[in-house]
C-alpha cells in the first residue's frame, strides 16, 4: 500500500510538472507581452516598462521559468500581474464555488446515473433501458452550456422555480445555496448521468451472465443482494468514467458559472485570460491539474477497495 | 495463405456500399443523415440562401419579430437572424472540420503505432494522451483565445488536441485486437515493411470505428466552438451560433427567440451528428455488444442440431419415470427448453422426462451439448435470460413448482435444493470474502445471526475437508486453489442442508487427484444428509462410483434411462455402448472423451471436439469457451 501510494504520488508529481511546464511556455507564447492587456487603454510605453521591470517579464523567459517552478515545489504560485496580490489566495477563493457545482454534478451523476443503469441493466430491452440508450446518444453530445441555457430558460426565467443567476454561500443559507447550484450542476451534469448509466447498464448486462451471479442466485438470496453483489463488480468502469469526466466538468464549468453568474473560477480564468494575467491562469491550470491527480488517486484506491485482486497487484 | 487477405478486403469492400444503405434504411439514420446533408447544403450554398448580409445593419429591424421580409426577424443591433444564421452554418461545419482533422492527423497513427508497436513507444503515447485528458482543456483554450487576436483556426486545431486522445485510446484498442489475427502474421511472414502492414491491413478494422468516432467528436468540436463563441472568443465579426446564443441570452427576458434560434441550430445539429454515429455503430456493429455468451452457445447448439441432421423440435417426449412424483425429490415431464438466438428460438432440449426419489443418486451422462446442464438450470429455474422452459411438470419435493409464481420458485432456492457448480474459480464472487459468501446466505435466507451463521460457516468448512477454515473465511476467491474453491462451493451448497443437490459437472475442471476427493466427499455428504443427488457428467467411471441410476443424453433427449448395474452390463443402445467403452478407454477428461468420439468417427464431429480437444486448461477464457459449447 506504502509503495502504491508513493507511486501514484510520483507519477501525479511528474504529471502537474509536465502540465505546468507546458502550460508556462504555451502561455508566454501566446501572449508575447502582457503589458499591453495588463495596461489596457492605460499603456505607454514608459507604464509597459514599467510594470514588465515589477512583474519581471523583461527577463528572459527561461530565468522566469525558473523562477516560476522552483515557487511551485515551494507551494507558492506566485502573485498576480493585475492586481498584485498572491495567486493561491484569491483562487483559494472563487475554488469552494466552483467545487460545490462540480462535486454536485459528479454526486449527481453517480447517484442518478447508477440507478437509471441497474434498473436498464436488469431489464435490458425496457422503456427504461430505451431511455438510457437514447439520452446516452443525444444528452452526451450536447454542451452542458447548451443544456444551462435551456434549464435558465424554463426553470429560472418562465416558471421561476429557481434563482437566475447568483451565488449564495453555504454559511449564509444551506437552501440558498443549494437552490444556486441545482440548475447548474444539472446542467453540467446530465451528459455525465447519461453516460454513466450506460456503462454501468452494459457492465451489469456482463456481470449478470457470469457463473457467480447464478451460484449466488441458487443460494436464495434476495434480489437486492444479488443487486449488491452485480454493483460491486460492475462499478469500476462506470468510477473509472466518472473520474474522467471530472476534467470535463471542469472545463463545462468555466461556461456554465457564467451563464449562472457564479463568481467561481470561471469568470477568473475568463478575466485573467483577457487581461494576460499569466500567474494566475497558470496557477488555475495547476490547482485542477492537483484536483485530477487527487480524484485519480482517490479512484485506485476504490477501486483496489472493489476488486481484491487489483488490491494485491 | 493469401487466400484469406483477399477474402477479408473483398467481404468489406463489397459490405461497405451495404452499410450505407442500411444506415438509410433506418428511420433514425435516414433523418439525421437528410438533416446533416442539409445543413452541409445550407453552409456551401451560405452566400446565395442568405437574403441579406448578416454584419448589414438596418436599425429599423433591431429585435424586430419574424417578418415576411425578415424570417426569423432582427437581432439587437438590427441585423437579419436568418441570414446570420445560415452564415453561421458555414463557419461552425468549417470549425468542426479543422478539429476533426487535426484531432485525426495526432490520434490516428499515435494510436497506430501504439497499438502494432507495444512496449515503450505504446506506454508513451498512453502517457501523453492520459495527461492531455487530465488538462482542462477550456482553461488552454481561453489562453489560446484570448491573446491570439482570436484566430479561429488556431482556436479549432487546440480543441482538435484536446479530442485527439479519444481517436488514440479507440485506435490503438481496435489494433490492439486485431495486431495477433492470423491476416497480420501472414503479412509479417511474407515481409512486408511495418508501414505497409499497418496501411494496408491493420487501417482497415479501424476505419469503421473512426468514422463513427468522428461523428461523436464533430458534435463536441461545434459544441466546444459555441462554447468559446458564447463567452466571446472566437467570434470576431463572423456571425457564428455561439456568439448570438451568447446576445440572446443576454437579452432572455426581453426577447427569448433570440436565443431559440441559435440555440436550436446548435442543438439539432449536433443530435442529428450523434444520432448518426449511433445509428452508424448499430449498423456496422462495432459498438452493438456481441451476441451473448448463452446465445452463441445456443446458437451453436442449434446448428449442431441441424448438422447432425436431426429435426430440431422432436414431438415424442424421451425418458420415464421409475417413481410417483409424490415420493419423488425431483420429477421433470417432458421438459423443453429454448433459447432466444439472432435467428429465431431454438430448442435444446426436446421434451424429456426423469425424476430422482429422495437418497437417490442420478447420473445425467453425455457428451457436450447434450442439454445436461440446460435441463439442470431449469430444474432451478436459473436459465440464462435468454432461455426459457416449458414442461408439462417438475415436481420438486412432492409439489409442482411450474404451477408457482417467481419469488415462490425462488424460495426453494438455498432450501430445499443446492447447487455445486461445474468451475469452481469462476463461481465465487471475486470480490468478497469466502466468509462473506458463506455467512450472507444463512444470515439472509435463514435468518441466522451473525455469530451463529459464522459458527455453522465454519463448521461446514471443517467438514468439507478444508485444513484451516478460519484463514479460508478471510481469503478471497483468487486466494483459494481449484480444489478448494469446490470445496468452499460445496459447503456452501449444503450449509442449508437441502433435500435435493444438483452437481453440474462437480469434478470435471479439477485436478486428477483432486476429483476423487470431491467425488467422494459428495458421495460421503449425500449419505449423511440422504439427499437426493442429481450429477451431471460425461465420465462413465463417476457414475460406476456414485450413481444408483443413469441417464444417457444426446442432442437434447434421453437416448436410455436405468439401473447404473444394468446400463454398464446390458447397454441396449449403440450410443450407451459407445460412451462407456470411451470412459473405460482411460479417457479422463471431457476433452479426450470427445475426441475419441471425433476418432471414432461417430457422433462428435463438430467443431465442439476440435475446440475441447484443446489442452484442459484452467485459464479462466477458455474454460469460458469450453463451456460455452456445453448445451
Amino acid at each position: 500500500m506504502l509503495t502504491f501510494t508513493l507511486k501514484r504520488l510520483v507519477s501525479g508529481v511528474i504529471l502537474l510538472v509536465v502540465v505546468a511546464t507546458a502550460t508556462f511556455f504555451l502561455a508566454h507564447a501566446a501572449i508575447p507581452d502582457p503589458t499591453l492587456g495588463l495596461l489596457g487603454s492605460a499603456a505607454t510605453p514608459e507604464a509597459q516598462q514599467a510594470l514588465a521591470a515589477k512583474i519581471g517579464t523583461d527577463r528572459p523567459v527561461i530565468v522566469q521559468f525558473g523562477d516560476w517552478i522552483a515557487g511551485l515545489f515551494r507551494g507558492d504560485l506566485g502573485d498576480s500581474w493585475k492586481n498584485f496580490q498572491p495567486v493561491g489566495a484569491q483562487i483559494a477563493l472563487k475554488l469552494p464555488v466552483t467545487l460545490s457545482v462540480v462535486t454536485a454534478a459528479v454526486l449527481l451523476s453517480a447517484v442518478l446515473g447508477g440507478l437509471l443503469g441497474v434498473l436498464a441493466g436488469l431489464r435490458p430491452g425496457t422503456w427504461i433501458d430505451k431511455l438510457v440508450k437514447a439520452g446516452a446518444v443525444i444528452l452526451f453530445a450536447l454542451p452542458g452550456f447548451w443544456v444551462a441555457l435551456l434549464l435558465v430558460m424554463t426553470f429560472a426565467v418562465q416558471l421561476k422555480w429557481f434563482p437566475a443567476v447568483g451565488y449564495v454561500q453555504p454559511q449564509e443559507s444551506v437552501g440558498g445555496w443549494l437552490q444556486s447550484i441545482t440548475l447548474p450542476a444539472i446542467s453540467l451534469a446530465l451528459g455525465a448521468v447519461v453516460m454513466i448509466a450506460e456503462q454501468l447498464r452494459n457492465a451489469i448486462i456482463r456481470a449478470d451472465g457470469l457463473d457467480y451471479m447464478r451460484t449466488l442466485r441458487s443460494r436464495g438470496l434476495p434480489q437486492w443482494r444479488i443487486v449488491v453483489h452485480l454493483l460491486r463488480n460492475s462499478a469500476p468502469p462506470s468510477l473509472t468514467i466518472l473520474a474522467l469526466m471530472f476534467v470535463g466538468l471542469l472545463s463545462g464549468a468555466i461556461i456554465v458559472e457564467q451563464i449562472f453568474a457564479l463568481p467561481g473560477i470561471g469568470p477568473l480564468t475568463q478575466a485573467s485570460s483577457q487581461n494576460g494575467d499569466i500567474p494566475m491562469l497558470l496557477g488555475i491550470t495547476v490547482v485542477t491539474v492537483v484536483f485530477v491527480v487527487i480524484i485519480n488517486f482517490l479512484l485506485d484506491i476504490l477501486l483496489g477497495w472493489i476488486n481484491p485482486k487489483a488490491r494485491v497487484k | 495463405m493469401t487466400s484469406p487477405l483477399t477474402e477479408n478486403i473483398d467481404t468489406r469492400a463489397g459490405r461497405r456500399g451495404s452499410v450505407f444503405v442500411r444506415l438509410l434504411k433506418r428511420p433514425a439514420g435516414a433523418i439525421s443523415f437528410g438533416i446533416l446533408v442539409l445543413i452541409v447544403l445550407v453552409a456551401v450554398f451560405a452566400p446565395l440562401l442568405a437574403p441579406y448580409d448578416p454584419n448589414f445593419v438596418d436599425l429599423s429591424i433591431t429585435r424586430a419579430l419574424p417578418s415576411p421580409e425578415h424570417l426569423l426577424g432582427g437581432d439587437t443591433t438590427g441585423r437579419d437572424v436568418l441570414s446570420r444564421l445560415i452564415w453561421g452554418t458555414q463557419i461552425t461545419l468549417w470549425g468542426a472540420l479543422v478539429a476533426i482533422v487535426t484531432s485525426l492527423v495526432i490520434g490516428v497513427p499515435s494510436g497506430l503505432a501504439a497499438g502494432y508497436f507495444g512496449g515503450a513507444t505504446d506506454r508513451i503515447g498512453t502517457w501523453i494522451s492520459d495527461a492531455v485528458q487530465s488538462v482542462p482543456g477550456m482553461i488552454i483554450l481561453l489562453i489560446v483565445g484570448a491573446n491570439t487576436g482570436n484566430d479561429f483556426n488556431l482556436l479549432m486545431v487546440t480543441v482538435g488536441v484536446f479530442m485527439a486522445p479519444g481517436y488514440f485510446r479507440l485506435t490503438r484498442a481496435t489494433v490492439l485486437a486485431v495486431r495477433n489475427e492470423a491476416y497480420v502474421d501472414a503479412a509479417k511472414v511474407s515481409g512486408l515493411s511495418h508501414a505497409r502492414i499497418m496501411g494496408r491491413h491493420v487501417i482497415r478494422p479501424v476505419v469503421a470505428p473512426i468514422v463513427i468516432q468522428s461523428a461523436l467528436t464533430a458534435g463536441m468540436a461545434m459544441g466546444m466552438q459555441a462554447g468559446l463563441q458564447f463567452l466571446g472568443i472566437g467570434g470576431g465579426t463572423t456571425p457564428g451560433w455561439g456568439a448570438a446564443m451568447n446576445e440572446g441570452f443576454r437579452v432572455m427576458r426581453t426577447d427569448p427567440l433570440l436565443l431559440l434560434w441559435p440555440s436550436l441550430a446548435l442543438g439539432i445539429s449536433i443530435a442529428a451528428l450523434a444520432v448518426l454515429g449511433s445509428t452508424l455503430a448499430d449498423v456496422v456493429s462495432v459498438t452493438a455488444p456481441l451476441p451473448s455468451r448463452k446465445a452463441r452457445r445456443a446458437r451453436r447448439a442449434a446448428e449442431r442440431a441441424a448438422a447432425s441432421g436431426e429435426p430440431l423440435a422432436v414431438t415424442a417426449s424421451t425418458g420415464a419415470v421409475a417413481h410417483a412424483a409424490a415420493d419423488s425429490a425431483v420429477q421433470i415431464e417432458n421438459l423443453r427448453v429454448r433459447y432466444e438466438t439472432a435467428d429465431g428460438e431454438v430448442e435444446v432440449v426436446h421434451g424429456i422426462t426423469l425424476d430422482v426419489a429422495p437418497g437417490e443418486v442420478l447420473g445425467i451422462v453425455g457428451e457436450s451439448g447434450s442439454g445436461k446442464s440446460q435441463t439442470v438450470f431449469s430444474v432451478l429455474d436459473l436459465l440464462p435470460k435468454t432461455g426459457s422452459y416449458t414442461a408439462d411438470a417438475i415436481w420438486i419435493g412432492g409439489e409442482d413448482v411450474t404451477s408457482l409464481g417467481r419469488r415462490d420458485r425462488a424460495r426453494l432456492l438455498g432450501r430445499e435444493i443446492g447447487y455445486v457448480p461445474q468451475e469452481p474459480m469462476t463461481n465465487l464472487d471475486p470480490s468478497f470474502t469466502i466468509g462473506h459468501q458463506l455467512i450472507e446466505p444463512l444470515r439472509a435466507v435463514h435468518g441466522m445471526s451473525r455469530a451463529d451463521a459464522k459458527a455453522r460457516a465454519l463448521a461446514m468448512l471443517e467438514r468439507v475437508g478444508i485444513a484451516d477454515p478460519p484463514r479460508v473465511m478471510r481469503a478471497y476467491p483468487h486466494e483459494l486453489s481449484g480444489g478448494m474453491a469446490q470445496r468452499v462451493l460445496i459447503a456452501g451448497a449444503i450449509a442449508a442442508k437441502p433435500s435435493v443437490l444438483v452437481a453440474d459437472e462437480p469434478t470435471t475442471a479439477l485436478d486428477v487427484t483432486v476429483q476423487a476427493e470431491v467425488l467422494e466427499l459428495l458421495r460421503e455428504l449425500q449419505q449423511e444428509y440422504r439427499m437426493a443427488l442429481v450429477i451431471v457428467t460425461h465420465n462413465f467411471g463417476v457414475v460406476a462410483d456414485i450413481c444408483d441410476r443413469v441417464v444417457v443424453m444426446r442432442h437434447g433427449s434421453i437416448v436410455e434411462i436405468g439401473e447404473v448395474a444394468q446400463l454398464f452390463s446390458t447397454p441396449e443402445e449403440p450410443y450407451t455402448r459407445e460412451l462407456i467403452a470411451a470412459s473405460l478407454d482411460g479417457a479422463e477428461s471431457r476433452a479426450e472423451l470427445d475426441r475419441a468420439f471425433a476418432l471414432t468417427g461417430s457422433t462428435a464431429q463438430d467443431a465442439d471436439a476440435q475446440e475441447a480437444a484443446a489442452p484442459a486448461a484452467t485459464d479462466a477464457s477458455t474454460e469460458a469457451d469450453r463451456k460455452e459449447v456445453r448445451a
